[in-house]
């Protein structure tokens, strides 16, 4: 059975990710997906995972939140409020959210995962340190080289290109 | 630990349907990219929660690697709406249809 934090963590993750998606505003929406990447670091936190959790509040909320935020003052004010969306594209959509969480959370209760539970001791960060140095240390470098050539790659496409002859209305 | 798997994995179901409608009916660049950090989200909520009820650290790790590539698509992502807004002012996806054929 769940307990009160499991509760609460899941309506404020659950409201805060609706919310993130029907907020007129653009920046009130993306201080609501702050709330849902904050309340998943709380699952991990539930789930015994401190170091996932703490990453998860640093590269997420701490990084991706504030970038989205930076990224949506860049755009025009009006877009920033402008609702675009059709009237029946929504209620097809709403059917079709509906229809998928009935269906595959039907599945999954039917299955034999619905009575698994566990009384063993959680896995202690020092084993994912260990795992990260001793398995993992090639993904690790890929991992690298692929973060640098992503955020070289963003940069290249987001520059400005000749800015002396660009007019600008200061 | 007084919550079962299926808890985690219905939250995440939960998650991954609102990222659906989102990616389903928003036309806003900036929201489709929501959806999608929803639907990421719901992936790695199901990796740690499975992870912790094997257990095994494997879970965990994959969540690691797996946050750490989700930082480089959104900074690819956002360049992207970027570059679309400087050459449509607009960040409407029904917009961008240079390429369509």
């Amino acid at each position: 059975m769940a307990d009160v934090v499991f509760l609460a963590l899941s309506v404020i993750t659950i409201g805060s990710a609706i919310a993130s998606l029907e907020f007129r505003s653009l920046i009130y929406g993306s201080i609501a997906l702050m709330g849902t990447l904050g309340g998943i670091a709380g699952f991990f936190l539930l789930l015994d995972s401190p170091f996932v959790a703490m990453f998860q509040l640093a590269v997420y909320v701490g990084s991706i939140a504030v970038l989205i935020l930076f990224t949506v003052m860049l755009v025009k004010r009006e877009l920033i409020f402008k609702k675009i969306e059709d009237k029946r594209r929504k209620f097809v959509g709403i059917a079709l959210m509906l229809i998928f969480i009935t269906a595959l959370g039907s599945v999954i209760m039917d299955s034999g995962i619905k009575s698994i539970t566990t009384d063993e001791p959680a896995v202690d960060f020092r084993t994912i340190g260990a795992d990260f140095l001793i398995y993992y240390w090639p993904a690790l470098i890929l991992m690298a080289l692929i973060l640098s050539g992503s955020v070289t790659g963003a940069l290249v496409l987001a520059r400005r290109e000749n800015v002396e002859n660009d007019q600008r209305t200061d | 630990m007084t919550n079962e798997l299926i808890d985690f994995v219905l939250v995440s179901i939960a998650l991954l349907g609102i990222g659906i409608y989102g990616l389903s009916v928003k036309r806003n660049a900036i929201r489709m990219l929501f959806s999608i950090e929803i639907i990421i989200n719901a992936a790695n909520l199901n990796l740690v929660a499975f992870g912790r009820f094997l257990p095994h650290s494997g879970g965990q790790t994959l969540a690691l690697f797996s946050i750490a590539i989700a930082a480089a698509e959104v900074a690819v992502g956002l360049s992207l709406i970027i570059v679309a807004y400087r050459m449509y002012q607009n960040i409407d996806i029904a917009d961008f249809r240079n390429l369509k054929g």
